[in-house]
């Protein structure tokens, strides 16, 4: 992979930051975007625009087309049967609530819902509260001093009813085994949900081979707009489900006191979708598949090695998570510096990296830190940029001295 | 503007070796709050005397411009009448608002800079906030307790 030829394919990568070219090292949170999602979405709107499967006219056509083609481009990306099990979102945070609540509605007190420490709020709040209105339970996965799951006491059985794990955990890198914890929801009669907005950007997934019932993932973390996200369901799942948001174009027949329902995916797209940011994430996943995901997934290996390398060599720093395979992220304590602090010194070096809770504040707790820094790659950073980090953290310890704590 | 402007001396030498740090005995105000955007915790404790903030402690897990913020906020109340304490509130808060330092604030004008930094003005201000809240029951003197606190 060229990587310079990559980095001129994103023109933010040039801004400057206290007076040298910003080092995007918060990828993890959202991509940067290459030029040909930009013009993508710049040409929806340019050469296209109209709403979507109302207009009898030339561009109407034309969107509902360029809308509906970009459904079956993410099909492809993620190897779903057919485009229709595709649901446009605005991002995996809406994806997992549309499942809490449209298949949610069927569960009863006593059933269990099964997640793991390290969930992204996203996939625990909504089931927190699912159980709130159905008087379901939830359970956890425990997590490993390691930070892998330790699978021999997963809790799933006879009441479980759905296991929703993340696929690699946004603070630790952990990659869960989806397959594995798919087989052994499906054997429990219970359905399997993967939050794969940390693992559709880095590596390649293929929802058939995994055998998930949902997937959920955001466009804006694989070089999309934001806005715009996607949940894959199995066909028969979203046929029996109930509709999540109600309104136009969710609807088959309506009267004043009842209404049937459209078809999928449309059942779950009620009002007017955004366009546009679909048909800029078709354009990204394009990007990526020509780049090469294996390609990409090795270069940011290589750079997450190298940071994890790098850290357990400075001392004072505490790096989290496992060792050798993880996700394309590192996370990070520095003795005597709050990660805020160290954040603000990084900035100074023109280095971004994310410092807080990660929206994983249970994680935190049974790590015992209020907070970590966070470095994450994607296929546009260099190992020159990890070195500028390792240098900007030894920075930071210097700055502030020994701060005792 | 440089991180000098942020990490003035007096602020890390507050983060270094804080002030009245730890629980007020016989606490007349107890209260805890969260920055949920960060997590960090501060819990600030004091009793009233006669309407004065006869003691007042702070403790919790921040960065360094929350915990010297608090440092420094214990000095300037402490011995304050409850009245006071208020109008330094609302002077400490104008001041991160980008407004001009007011006498009355002492060496807290060290951490102007931070209104400078927006997404840090919330770490500087979360203790204030905190003894306000605390402040808010204390009628005739006495300090709305609430141990356990807000969050």
């Amino acid at each position: 992979m060229d990587i310079a030829k990559i980095r001129a394919d994103f023109p933010i990568l040039t801004e400057q930051v206290n007076g040298r070219p910003v080092i995007y090292l918060d990828n993890a949170a959202t991509t940067q975007k290459p030029r040909s999602v930009l013009a993508a979405v710049d040409g929806y709107y340019e050469h296209t625009n109209a709403n979507v499967h109302r207009a009898i006219h030339t561009l109407g056509e034309r969107a509902t087309a360029a809308y509906e083609a970009s459904r079956a481009r993410v099909a492809r990306f993620i190897h779903a049967p057919a485009p229709e099990t595709i649901v446009f979102v605005r991002n995996a945070s809406e994806a997992l609530n549309l499942v809490a609540y449209a298949w949610g509605s069927r569960l009863r007190a006593g059933d269990e819902i099964v997640l793991t420490p390290m969930e992204h709020h996203s996939n625990l709040i909504p089931w927190q509260l699912l159980c709130k209105r159905s008087g379901a339970v939830l359970r956890f996965i425990p997590l490993r001093d390691d930070g892998t799951l330790d699978m021999e006491r997963a809790p799933i059985g006879a009441r479980t009813k759905i296991v929703s794990v993340t696929h690699a955990s946004n603070v630790l890198g952990t990659l869960t085994p989806a397959a594995e914890l798919a087989a052994r929801a499906h054997a429990a009669g219970a359905i399997f949900m993967l939050d794969a907005a940390q693992s559709v950007p880095h590596m390649p997934v293929d929802v058939q081979a995994l055998d998930c019932d949902f997937l959920a993932f955001s466009g804006h973390k694989v070089y999309g707009p934001m806005g715009i996200g996607v949940l894959y369901g199995k066909r028969a799942l979203l046929e029996e489900m109930d509709p999540f948001l109600g309104g136009g174009e969710m609807i088959l027949e309506v009267h004043l006191d009842h209404a049937t329902w459209n078809d999928v995916p449309w059942k779950f797209e009620a009002g007017t979708p955004n366009v546009g940011g679909a048909v800029g994430l078709a354009a990204a996943l394009d990007y990526l598949d020509g780049l090469g995901l294996p390609a990409v997934a090795a270069h940011e290996r290589e750079l997450t090695e190298a940071a994890v390398n790098m850290l357990d060599e400075i001392p004072g720093v505490t790096v989290y998570g496992p060792r050798g395979e993880r996700g394309a992220l590192v996370s990070f304590t520095v003795e005597g510096i709050h990660p805020h602090d160290l954040s603000q010194v990084l900035d100074e070096e023109s280095v971004a990296v994310r410092a807080g809770h990660h929206c994983c504040q249970p994680l935190m707790r049974q790590l015992g830190v209020v907070a970590t820094a966070r470095a994450s790659f994607a296929c546009y950073n260099t190992l020159e940029e990890v070195e500028a980090l390792g240098a900007a953290v030894r920075k930071a310890q210097s700055f502030f001295g020994s701060v005792p704590h | 503007m440089g991180l000098e402007d942020l990490y003035r001396e007096v602020i890390m030498d507050h983060y270094r070796s804080p002030h009245h740090r730890g629980r007020v005995e016989g606490a007349t105000g107890d209260v805890e709050m969260l920055n949920p955007t960060c997590g960090d915790e501060v819990r600030v404790s004091f009793r009233v005397e006669g309407g004065r903030l006869a003691d007042v402690a702070f403790d919790g897990r921040g960065c360094s411009i929350s915990m010297a913020s608090a440092s420094m906020m214990t000095d300037a109340v402490l011995g304050k009448t409850v009245e006071e304490a208020r109008g330094l509130i609302a002077a400490f808060r104008e001041l991160m608002q980008g407004g001009a330092p007011s006498a009355e604030l002492g060496d807290l004008v060290a951490l102007q800079g931070v209104a400078k930094f927006p997404v840090r003005i919330k770490c500087a201000t979360l203790p204030w906030t905190t003894l306000e809240k605390g402040l808010a029951g204390a009628v005739d003197g006495e300090g709305g307790v609430r141990p356990g606190g807000v969050r």
